[in-house]
């Protein structure tokens, strides 16, 4: 399209092996055998409510490694 | 009416506050000029992480999603939780994905997924299907966050269309005036109503109805007295496979749609998009517990209000509010629901307005248009879009919007291949993508035609879920129709690379270069390489 500029910045990455740790919410979440129970109840919320709503918590989680873990190999 | 005009008088003062913030929020952050799509369209591409995640929550989690998922609960259970796995899974998903994106779009000065897969394969054609796919994608969205008014305004007992042009009326002007902006500024407003609302609910209304424990044990009696089999709180053998793939296939479709990437290059940097796929969790929380409503509904013995013989299940959140809550609180819910509905029509339409600009006008009919005229003919397109969301929901039924949606998430996801594949790699050929786009979309809208509902007297359309029997298996399970259509899109679209790759078919020329795909705020973009060089 243009010609690049002519110093080009330090080469950049996004691999890191803890980016495998994204694959935890992803997965988990999607195994029906792990929550479709009645039992055990917590506050009355059935385990198909509560686990699922707990596995939000995985998320946040996994994420926010990642995230800190990146900004400390890139210094930013 | 009467009995409700405490809530009404709530509703509106809160929904004319609102409004006028649309209006100022031309002056935030004041720009030098809004004569530009970067401004108009992606609001300066500088907004940090707050702006951002009240601006991506209150586009992603819409004012129908917190009247349709409840009454997913509602009429058949377990089935319609699918929305919580969806929005866990979809931040690891795309948090890689979304930050390259970002990337070459700050570099290129790109504003559409479309304008990415225009210069990744050199290809006007297959960005032009794109563009179409998410223009189809998103209106039917746009004018279902009207259904979400609608159940609102049916329950203040609030009768006739007026009202609803009046809403849209005042939407569409100052989006016409602010752009992104005024969407951005308005979330707020939204989501911090929507969590008071809600905490709330989860605290009050089980209370009255004698806890958590009961308010499930109600819903697994109504459940248990159906004859219907696919029902009841927890999922069945049948509709596991179904349940999971249509999780997993709304959360890789959820960031192809235009009005999301719009949210995302909004920000002002990668940072800000990987805080926020910490933070927009947050907003699951929420709609996990929203949906619990359902069932609070069924406990409390709600019955949907009864149209021309049909029961509009929609109508069970704010009938539920209406009868727990006293009326002043009952009014804040309901200006809750129909602001929630504001933000994410005006994205959506600014949204659709750019494609078409961008993708179309620009492409096709005016090459050398300016800065300037782009913003302009945004400006018009939003309006016409959102004349065009009212009028389907004025003068056809608004199951049609409804259907469409369901299609919706169908067809955005044949576009992953070009769009998030592509992100990626250039191994695709664009003939390849093209292909298996055409064949995605064909299996796609044919699976769906062949989906029965006798619940809702649909013989055609009738939902996502497609019974595996119908390919000569002989099983009762079903599976997400957007699934199967993707996987016959990536089959085709590798086979054509291959056969085109074969016949030496011209290929298009990539326009970017992969250092770009991690660029960040304060790098060089090409438009300013190019000013500089022709200084």
């Amino acid at each position: 399209m243009t010609t690049p500029p002519g110093d080009q910045p330090p080469a950049r990455s996004d691999h890191s092996p803890w980016n495998w740790l994204l694959l935890v919410p992803i997965v988990i979440p999607l195994i029906p055998a792990l929550y479709n129970a009645d039992e055990p109840r917590l506050f009355g919320f059935p385990l198909f409510y509560w686990l699922q709503l707990a596995f939000i918590i995985l998320g946040v989680t996994a994420t926010t490694i990642v995230y800190q873990v990146g900004k400390r190999r890139n210094g930013r | 009416m009467s009995e409700h005009i405490t809530e009404i008088v709530v509703f509106s003062i809160l929904f004319l506050v609102v409004s006028g913030m649309g209006f100022v929020a031309a002056r935030w952050r004041r720009p030098d000029d809004l004569a530009s799509l970067d401004e108009w369209g992606l609001g300066g591409r500088k907004f940090g992480s707050w702006v951002t995640w009240f601006l991506v929550g209150g586009d992603l989690y819409t004012a129908y999603t917190f009247v349709a998922v409840p009454a997913l609960l509602f009429g058949a259970g377990a089935t319609g939780f699918f929305a919580l796995p969806y929005t866990i899974v979809t931040y690891p998903l795309v948090f890689l994905v979304l930050i390259r994106l970002w990337s070459v779009a700050h570099v290129h000065g790109m504003v559409t997924p479309a304008d990415f897969v225009r210069a990744r394969f050199g290809s006007p054609t297959l960005a032009l299907l794109i563009a179409i796919t998410g223009l189809v994608a998103t209106m039917p969205y746009i004018a279902l966050q009207l259904v979400g008014i609608e159940a609102v305004l049916k329950t203040m007992g609030v009768t006739g269309d007026l009202p609803l042009i009046i809403a849209f009326a005042i939407l569409a002007a100052y989006t016409y005036q602010s752009g992104l902006r005024a969407p951005a500024l308005i979330a707020f407003v939204k989501d911090t109503l929507i969590y008071v609302v809600i905490l709330v609910a989860i605290i009050y209304i089980p209370a009255k109805l004698g806890g958590w424990g009961s308010i499930f044990d109600a819903a697994k009696a109504k459940f248990d007295a159906t004859p219907a089999p696919g029902d009841g709180t927890l999922l069945n053998p049948n509709n596991q496979l179904q349940y999971i793939t249509l999780a997993f296939g709304s959360a890789m479709a959820l960031f192809l749609y235009p009005h999301s990437v719009t949210g995302v290059l909004a920000a002002r940097s990668r940072g800000v998009i990987k805080r926020n796929m910490s933070a927009l969790p947050a907003y699951s929380l929420l709609l996990g517990l929203i949906a619990l409503l359902g069932y609070m509904a069924i406990a409390a013995g709600i019955k949907p209000i009864t149209a021309n013989g049909k029961a509009d299940a929609n109508t069970i959140v704010p009938l539920l509010f209406d009868k727990m809550f006293p009326d002043w609180f009952a009014g804040v819910a309901y200006a809750a629901v129909g602001i929630g509905a504001l933000v994410p029509a005006a994205i959506m339409s600014i949204a659709a307005a750019n494609l078409f600009t961008r993708n179309i006008y620009k492409e096709y009919i005016k090459r050398d248009a300016t800065a300037a005229q782009e913003a302009s003919v945004s400006k018009i397109a939003s309006l016409v879009v959102k004349i065009g969301a009212v009028l389907v929901i004025l003068l056809i039924d608004p199951q049609f919007s409804i259907d469409l949606q369901l299609i919706g998430g169908v067809i955005i996801l044949q576009t992953l291949p070009s769009v998030a594949l592509g992100l990626y790699t250039r191994w695709f050929h664009r003939a390849g993508l093209i292909a298996g786009w055409t064949a995605g979309m064909a299996a796609g809208i044919l699976m769906l035609y062949n989906v029965a509902n006798p619940a809702t007297n649909h013989a055609h359309f009738g939902g996502s879920a497609f019974p595996l029997a119908k390919l000569g298996l002989d099983t009762k399970m079903t599976v997400y129709v957007g699934f199967l259509a993707l996987l016959v899109n990536l089959v085709v679209a590798v086979l054509g690379t291959l056969i085109a790759r074969a016949g030496k078919l011209a290929d298009g020329k990539d326009a970017t270069r992969p250092s770009e795909y991690f660029a960040d705020e304060g790098d060089p973009r090409v438009h300013e390489v190019e000013l500089t060089g022709s200084h």
